[in-house]
């Protein structure tokens, strides 16, 4: 990875100026760089990472995995775009195992998020079962650890 | 009362202490003082090292270290140093290289034997010389060389009491990395006047855009040179203490023997922590790597904007810039700085007479701490300039 995504990856909000300083590049080629990104969409969104728990908010997040009998022609692709587009849906994956599809969905609440799967999902065409895993606690998101950070405990001055 | 050890009475105390004392009463210090990696030990090292102490691995170990730990790096030293050692007779488990060193040192030195030093060096050199009964001979590098050693100094350094050469590739506190024709030469210099050779290598991963050169992996060195390296920078273990000797068995036997009566064994659950370090670790070390090269970069071209004249050096996590357009001893530089700004650095007068007119600033510091160093710095040395 681009030295520079590693940085905005870490801090998005670090400014092109100090990139190009940390980097020793020119600013200007920082700013191309980013905007050609953003252009090719390398870099899709910059967007806070927010822990819904200490703000006391009670969010929902569920995790379904989907069974789906494919369609010839196109595999999983159809079924897996018509989930994709609800708006509840935060992601979707074709992965291998069990089932087939792994859905994660984000609701007010577990009746919000029930409804969502007996009446959206599960009937859609071709989709032959779900099983539905309530999230509980987090730990650790996108990279995120949300558990306490290790503290700096280095003396001042070493040899 | 009868007097101490006056040879220890002697040994002043390290310059560093002071800097440590005055740093540690202000809550506002910035550090770019510490000589350990700002990385804590990755997870699944310390994780291994918790299921140690789960399943009871609290006992003493075999005095050299546990054998598949000796084994992995016997291995590490073949694929990475291209030089062979036997597990069982030549590989010694140490509680950091700091006893490595002292064992490798009272191994060697016998009573007004001369130890050659290239300074600046580490601060443990010279007194860890003297407590082994012998006499440190200071080789002095210079900036203007980039710290490479001169082998012609070296050699007219010799004197018919002279032991042993201790080199440390890259250096602390200047970042320096030996050129491998220099550290070549040294040693044809070593096998000529038939000196021991003792090689701290704990820096050996911690090199940007150049390869590490084992000394004892050069021709003809393997039957003089004692071996140091550990996990404490390239695994960020510091506080853990395990480190290694690897040398010839007639060496190594010797340094057994004196590490059994003294240390018994490095700490069992840090051996078993540096199991899965060696092990599984490599990637670990490379994320840290690439992070320390950016900074590396960042920090010499920022601090010889800010007027300190910082070139860019090979290896380690110091620059070492020269603080001589300021005027100041640097002593007074660095006492200044944390006064003033509240920076920390460390003088380069302690770790040798060479080293004046130099501060050692590590970048072993996350970006946001290195650049609010930076404009502090920058703060001080503008204000130096205009006459404060």
């Amino acid at each position: 990875m681009h030295a520079i995504l590693d940085i905005l990856q870490t801090d998005a909000r670090t400014p092109p100026s100090q990139i190009a300083e940390r980097l020793g590049m020119p600013e200007a080629e920082v700013r191309e760089m980013i905007a050609r990104w953003e252009d090719e969409g390398v870099i899709r969104r910059y967007k806070a990472i927010v822990d819904p728990e200490r703000l006391g908010l009670e969010r929902v997040v569920a995790y379904i995995d989907v069974s789906v009998s494919p369609e010839r022609g196109t595999g999983f692709d159809d079924v897996a775009a018509r989930i994709a587009r609800f708006s509840e849906v935060r992601s979707v994956v074709l992965v291998s195992g069990g089932h087939d599809l792994r859905v994660v969905v984000e609701g007010e609440s577990i009746r919000a998020v029930s409804a969502f799967v007996s009446e959206r999902l599960a009937p859609l065409d071709r989709v032959t079962g779900t099983t539905t895993h309530f999230e509980l606690k987090r730990y650790k998101d996108d990279g995120e650890l949300l558990l306490e950070a290790d503290t700096d405990r280095r003396l001042a001055v070493t040899p | 009362m009868r007097p101490l050890n006056r040879a220890v009475a002697a040994i002043p105390p390290s310059g560093i202490r002071r800097f440590f004392d005055l740093a540690a009463g202000r809550p506002d210090v910035i550090s770019l003082g510490i000589g350990e990696p700002d990385f804590v030990t990755p997870w699944r090292v310390r994780e291994a090292a918790i299921y140690a102490v789960e399943h009871g691995h609290t006992t003493y170990t075999a005095n050299s270290g546990i054998g598949e730990l000796r084994e992995l790096i016997a291995k590490h030293c073949r694929a990475r140093d291209g030089v062979s050692y036997n597990p069982e007779t030549e590989v010694i488990v140490t509680s950091g290289v700091s006893e490595a060193l002292d064992l490798a040192l009272r191994a060697v030195v016998e009573p007004g034997d001369e130890v050659i030093v290239f300074e600046p060096c580490y601060v443990s050199y010279g007194p860890c010389v003297t407590i082994a009964g012998g006499a440190p001979v200071a080789v002095a590098t210079r900036g203007e060389d980039g710290f490479t050693i001169s082998p012609g100094a070296a050699a007219s350094a010799i004197t018919p009491r002279t032991k042993a050469m201790l080199i440390c590739s890259p250096g602390n506190p200047t970042g320096a990395v030996q050129p491998a024709h220099v550290l070549s030469r040294l040693m044809e210099i070593a096998i000529e006047r038939d000196l021991y050779v003792i090689s701290d290598e704990i820096y050996s991963r911690l090199v940007y855009g150049c390869e590490h050169t084992c000394v004892a992996g050069l021709p003809g060195a393997r039957e003089r040179t004692i071996l140091l390296n550990g996990l404490s920078k390239s695994m960020a273990m510091t506080g853990w203490r395990v480190g290694y000797a690897c040398a010839p068995e007639p060496i190594a036997s010797l340094m057994l023997k004196i590490h059994q009566y003294t240390a018994l064994c490095a700490p069992h659950v840090s051996q078993m922590a540096a199991i899965e370090a060696l092990r599984n670790g490599d990637d670990e070390t490379d994320r840290m790597v690439a992070a320390y090269d950016v900074r590396r970069r960042y920090l010499s071209s920022a601090l010889t904007d800010a007027g300190l004249p910082c070139p860019l050096p090979d290896g380690a996590f110091y620059v070492f810039p020269s603080i001589e357009p300021t005027g100041l001893r640097s002593d007074e530089f660095a006492e200044r700085l944390l006064n003033e700004v509240g920076v920390a650095v460390v003088p380069g007068s302690v770790f040798g007479p060479s080293g004046e007119g130099h501060v050692r600033c590590s970048y072993a510091a996350p970006f946001p701490v290195l650049e609010q160093a930076v404009s502090r710095i920058r703060h001080f040395t503008r204000q130096l300039a205009r006459g404060g």
